[in-house]
Order: structure tokens, then sequence, then C-alpha cells
């Protein structure tokens, strides 16, 4: 489904991507695990068309989205919940809903799927006409889930769903994951808490300063030593 | 008595203040950006107007709306051209570059048709005197002020209901999530210079109806004055830019009452000084805390 061959990012003059190579296949869940500041968040950002690859190729259903702008990789069916949330704080619940259906014109099929959110995060159908900056960090997470899943993504990027949350509400929200997964859309991951994250996905990707170290199934490399030792707390 | 006409006076010229304050206040919401061009499309404006009505004979509505279209494609041209360019250099770069497109209009009307001013027909509204509670009020202010409010209500059912409003919002907000929605970023900048510019010239043909004079540089001293409107009420917050101009008129109006009439373009930029020492957030800005 995404393919990615070989690309280099950069910032200003800071190479934060170097020659990575991944690929995602239809219905998977794969989980990007690595210290802070390795590069997975410019990965994400490079797939969602907010940074543009100096070199390599991006492939999403054989097309090439590399470089492209970020409205028309939306519009091709891949969503980003960027790290940190990034909800509308000074809009309503209802009204960040609807901004992530923006692209789309069907207008029956957007107020279906905003009940179908709703279906998924009961707490943001109770705050509906509440601004987004008064939501608790969970419920925020929810609210950005649920705005990226109006655009009817195929591939879901999301960034650091944890983060911040208590251990329930994360519980409770990479179960969300799971289920949104079943549905049929793929998902990329990426994740600090990596134990949690290998446990829901199929496949991880390890990076460490821009660049793929190891790549497998889940179970191979929770079961690494070496990935038990960097990663995972492990004795 | 007095005071009161006075005080219609001052809302008359706050709701042309609260105009040009709007485009300001949202070209600033959406990309930081202090446009010091603004007071001349103004000024372009209230040209646009008069020709409309003295040369091609236009009354009163079909020649705002005229202004309002062309100041918004004007609006548009100098976004793309000269701000858009700078979108990522620093902000002093896009300031100095407002202040020289400022001058570019300014000078460039100056060469192209002379300095000399010029005087809008004073039969375009009815001159009537309107007799209320023994205030005489004229029925040309009644009208200035409806326009306006009509305007400022339209511009809130833009924002708030319709799929650009909320796009450029959500730009204001964080242009980096509205791309992540699908949002086209430049065109929502370009949209919300184009509803700022005809606000701006629609202040322009009703200054001209109301205060009958118009100059190439007309637009440097109500364009000061709407920007401090705009800081008075907030930056980058709309409804605090219509209370803003309101606020400027009215205080205007009664320092001119209270004899000090000399004194009335001081008054706007004492208030801005004591605005930027004890309130810089304005009247409806929140302190917003900075995330680390």
């Amino acid at each position: 489904m995404l393919k990615i061959e070989d690309i280099n990012v950069y910032y200003g003059n800071i190479q934060a991507l170097k020659g990575v190579t991944m690929d995602i296949n239809e219905g998977e869940i794969v989980t990007l695990i690595g210290a802070n500041g390795a590069g997975k968040s410019t990965l994400l950002k490079t797939i969602s068309g907010l940074l543009k690859p100096k070199q390599g190729i991006v492939l999403f259903e054989g097309e090439p989205i590399g470089g492209k702008a970020a409205q028309s990789i939306v519009k091709m069916g891949i969503s980003h919940v960027p790290e940190g949330r990034r909800v509308f704080a000074n809009m309503t619940v209802a009204e960040n809903l609807e901004l992530g259906a923006y692209l789309r014109k069907d207008k029956n099929g957007i107020k279906k799927d905003i009940g179908k959110v709703y279906e998924l995060f009961p707490r943001l159908l109770e705050r509906i006409k509440q601004q987004a900056g008064t939501l608790s960090g969970g419920e925020q997470q929810m609210l950005a889930m649920g705005r990226a899943l109006m655009a009817k993504p195929r591939l879901l990027l999301l960034d650091e769903p944890s983060m911040g949350l208590a251990p329930l509400l994360v519980k409770q929200i990479f179960n969300i994951i799971e289920e949104i997964s079943e549905e049929g859309t793929t998902i990329l991951l990426v994740e600090q808490n990596a134990n949690l994250a290998l446990s829901i996905a199929d496949r991880a990707y390890v990076v460490e300063t821009g660049r793929i170290v190891l790549s497998g199934k889940s179970e191979e490399l929770t079961a690494s030593e070496e990935i038990k030792q960097a990663y995972l707390g492990g004795h | 008595m007095e005071l009161i006409q006075q005080l219609v006076n001052g809302v008359s010229l706050g709701s042309i203040y609260a105009l040009i304050a709007l485009g300001y206040t949202m070209v600033y919401g959406i990309v930081k950006l202090i446009n010091f061009a603004h007071g001349d499309v103004f000024m372009v404006g209230s040209f646009v107007g008069f020709y409309a009505i003295t040369v091609m004979d236009l009354s009163f509505i079909p020649a705002l709306l005229l202004s309002m279209v062309t100041c918004a494609i004007f609006g548009v041209l100098i976004e793309r051209i000269a701000y858009k360019p700078l979108r990522n250099a620093t902000r002093i770069a896009a300031l100095i570059t407002a202040i020289g497109v400022s001058l570019l209009i300014e000078n460039g009307l100056i060469y192209v048709r002379g300095a000399q001013p010029e005087a809008y027909p004073n039969n375009v509204l009815p001159m009537d005197k309107l007799d209320i509670f023994g205030v005489s009020i004229s029925s040309q202010s009644i009208l200035i002020l409806s326009v306006s409010i009509i305007l400022m209500i339209i511009l809130q059912f833009v924002v708030h209901k319709t799929k650009i409003g909320k796009a450029m919002r959500a730009v204001s907000f964080d242009s980096e999530a509205a791309k992540l929605m699908g949002i086209n970023v430049n065109n929502t900048i370009s949209a919300t210079f184009a509803i700022g510019s005809a606000l701006a010239g629609a202040a322009g043909v009703i200054f001209g109806i109301y205060y009958i004079k118009i100059e190439p540089l007309m637009g440097v001293l109500p364009g000061l004055k709407a920007f401090v409107a705009a800081v008075l009420g907030g930056i980058g917050i709309i409804p605090g830019a219509m209370v803003g101009g309101l606020l400027l008129g009215i205080i205007e109006a009664l320092v001119s009452a209270a004899g000090y009439s000399l004194w009335r373009d001081g008054v706007a930029f004492i208030v801005l000084i004591f605005i930027l020492i004890f309130l810089p957030q304005g009247l409806f800005g929140k302190n917003r805390r900075e995330k680390v």
C-alpha cells in the first residue's frame, strides 16, 4: 500500500532521515519505535506531505506522493494525527470533526461518519458543543483521531497517541486503534512506549538517528535481546 | 443634546474604523503580519467608489459593491505579489515590505492621477435630518451605520458558518494542522485578504460619502487609527476589532465634545500607548501561555 524507498529528508542543512526504506501492506498495523529525535515524526510528516523528501520515492498505492501538497495527499486517503494532538482549541468538538471532513462533499456520508466517530468515542458526544481547548488530554487525543477518521483514510498515521495520558486511558486508546484497524484501516503507529506498540502491531521498524536499524514481525522483535535491552526496559 | 450628537458622530466614525480594523485583525490572525498597506486599500476603495458614482453614474449600493470587489482583487494581488514570497521570511522583512507597498500605492496613485483631492457628490444618499427625542440625526449617519452593521453581521456569518470561514479560523490557529485536514492554506490566506480588503473598500466609500473630501494620502491616518482600534480590541480577534473601532470613534468624539478637537488625532495614539503598557493583549485578548 505504501512504499518508501531510500528517502533523505532535511531540516535546513540537518539531515533527519538517511536512506529510509520501508513498506506497509494493506490492513496492517505497523509501528515505528525509537528514541526521541530518531526521526519517527519526520517520517510521518514526510508521508503526509508536511515535509518534502530531497531524494527517494514515496509511493501510495503505486502513485508517487513524495513532494505532493498535503491537501492532495489527504484526498488520496492518508490522514495524519500529529504529535501533541493539535486540535483546534478555539473551536467546538463538532467543528473540529467537520474540519476533518473538509475535502468531502457527501453531506449524508459525513453525517453518518460523525455518528460513527461518536460511537467510537462516546466521550466526544458528551462534549459536542465544548471548545476543544477545554477537553482533557485523553479527550483531545480522541478528538484528534476522530477528526482524522472523518477524512475516511485508508492509511492512518498516528504520532504518539499515548503521550501524557494515564495508563487506563492509554489502554482505551489502544483498544480503539485495534478497532479502527479491524474495520479495515491500515495503520502506521509511532510510539515511544515500545511494549505497547509491539503488542498490537503486526510489524515494526526500529529507527535510530534517522536510519532504520532493524525491522521484522512484532513477535520477533519482542523476543530479540537487543530490542529488550534498548527499548523494552528488559534486564 | 450636543453630547448625544457627538456620540452619534463618534459611532459613525467608529464604524468606519471598525470596518478597516477588521482587515488588519483578520490578516494578522492568519499570517501574523501587520499589513500597513491596508489603509491604502481603503483609500483605493474610496476612489473606486468616487469614480463609480461620478463617472459610471452608479448609485450607492452598486458603487459600494464595485468598490468592495475591486479592493478584494487588489488585496489578493498585494498578498500574492508582495507577501507570499516572504511567507517564511522574518516578520520584520514582511513588515518593511508592507510599508513599502503602502508607499508604492500612495505614490503610484499620485503619479497616475495627481495629488489633487476630489469631492464626493453630496446627493448620493438622501440628506434628511431626523428628529429623535430632540436630537437631530442625519439620515446619512443612520444609513452608514446600518451598512456597517450589516457588513459585520455578514462577516460573522461567513467566519462562523461557512466552510471558508472555518478554514480561516483553522489556519489562523494552527496552519500545519489545517494542512493535515486538507485545507489549502494559500487559498485560505488569499480569501482572508480578499474579505478584509473588501471591508476596507466599503469603509472607503462610506468615508467619502460622510466626509466628502478624498485624496491619495487619506488612508494614512484612518489606517493607523484602525490599527490602534485592532490593538485596542485585541489583535487577531474579530469582535475585538469591531468594539475597538467603535470605542475609538466614540473616544475621539468625546474629546472633541470636551472642546479639545485639536487633540482628536493624538488621543488615538495615547490610547495605543496605554493599551500597550497596561493591557497588551487588548480588551478581548486572553493571556495565552506559550507552550514549551
